[in-house]
């Protein structure tokens, strides 16, 4: 199977989070991680997003696949659940709304900005080193609740790939469960191609 | 010993649409329609088992075809 440009995506999600690491204000780059995909299911009524171009997903495939750091054991059933899958997302976005709470906060003086990222919604790790100042202290509030989550969802993800198949995430990403859910409700099962 | 073809067959209740199994398919057999499962051609699987390897929510079986 001939590799095509986006088949090295993987980069960029790797680079992604070593840049956050030197200075956290990269982690808003992550908002393209949260709004092509939707773009893409909204417009196209298709995962291509998770079929195609998501370097997660592909980084998982390769560090459990050709690194072999996966059991690539079957996935519990209750993982594949709509219960599980529909609550984790609902979960992940209760936590995303908290950080732009958060963030509103900072903006508007009540809080101080906390320079940590904080790893699985509980743990503060300090990540001070990688702010440097020059921007609205909300500016780097948010940059630092957004790269938590995409380094909380990287390690849950790590967890499960190593337990299960590689790309065990992709059973409960919240954004594979809504752009399918974006897909499901856009489907039409017999291709009656009304004209729209 | 039975001589019928053996093909993929996805579970589409559980098919979380991630689309490994297409990366992996080497005869373009399978495919995720709209975003929401994925589908085998029949006539293109020849049921070598790497997309169900590779299926993350493992809802892919390889089965004798029946006939
Ligand atoms: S399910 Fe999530 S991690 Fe997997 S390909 Fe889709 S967006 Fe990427
Ligand atoms: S790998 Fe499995 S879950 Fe993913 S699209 Fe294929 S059949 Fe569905
Ligand atoms: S069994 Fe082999 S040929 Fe058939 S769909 Fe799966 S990967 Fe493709």
């Amino acid at each position: 199977m001939k590799k095509r440009w986006y088949d090295y995506l993987w980069i960029a999600s790797a680079l992604y989070l070593i840049l956050g690491f030197f200075n956290i204000l990269f982690a808003w780059l992550g908002l393209l991680c949260f709004f092509l995909p939707l773009i893409i299911s909204i417009t196209t009524g298709s995962k291509a997003y998770c079929n195609r171009y998501c370097g997660r997903g592909q980084l998982f495939a390769l560090l459990g696949g050709r690194f072999g750091l996966s059991r690539q054991h079957d996935i519990p059933r209750w993982m594949k659940s709509k219960w599980f899958r529909c609550g984790f997302l609902l979960f992940f976005l209760v936590m995303f709304g908290q950080m732009l709470v958060n963030t509103a906060l900072v903006f508007s003086g009540a809080r101080d900005l906390g320079q940590a990222v904080t790893l699985l919604w509980t743990f503060k790790l300090p990540w001070h080193w990688a702010y440097h100042g020059g921007v609205s202290p909300w500016i780097a509030q948010f940059a630092f609740g957004f790269y938590s989550v995409m380094l909380t969802s990287t390690v849950l993800g790590l967890v499960t790939m190593a337990l299960f198949k590689p790309r065990s995430w992709c059973v409960y990403c919240p954004m594979g469960t809504m752009t399918q859910l974006i897909c499901r409700a856009e489907y039409r099962p017999e291709r009656k191609k009304t004209a729209c | 010993m039975g001589n019928g073809k053996r093909l993929a067959r996805v579970d589409r209740e559980h098919c979380v649409a991630c689309g490994c199994c297409v990366k992996v398919c080497p005869k373009g057999a399978i495919g995720v329609v709209r975003g929401v499962f994925a589908r085998v051609e029949e006539a293109l699987c020849v049921g070598c088992g790497k997309c169900a390897k590779a299926c993350p929510a493992s809802v892919i079986e390889v089965e004798v075809a029946k006939q």
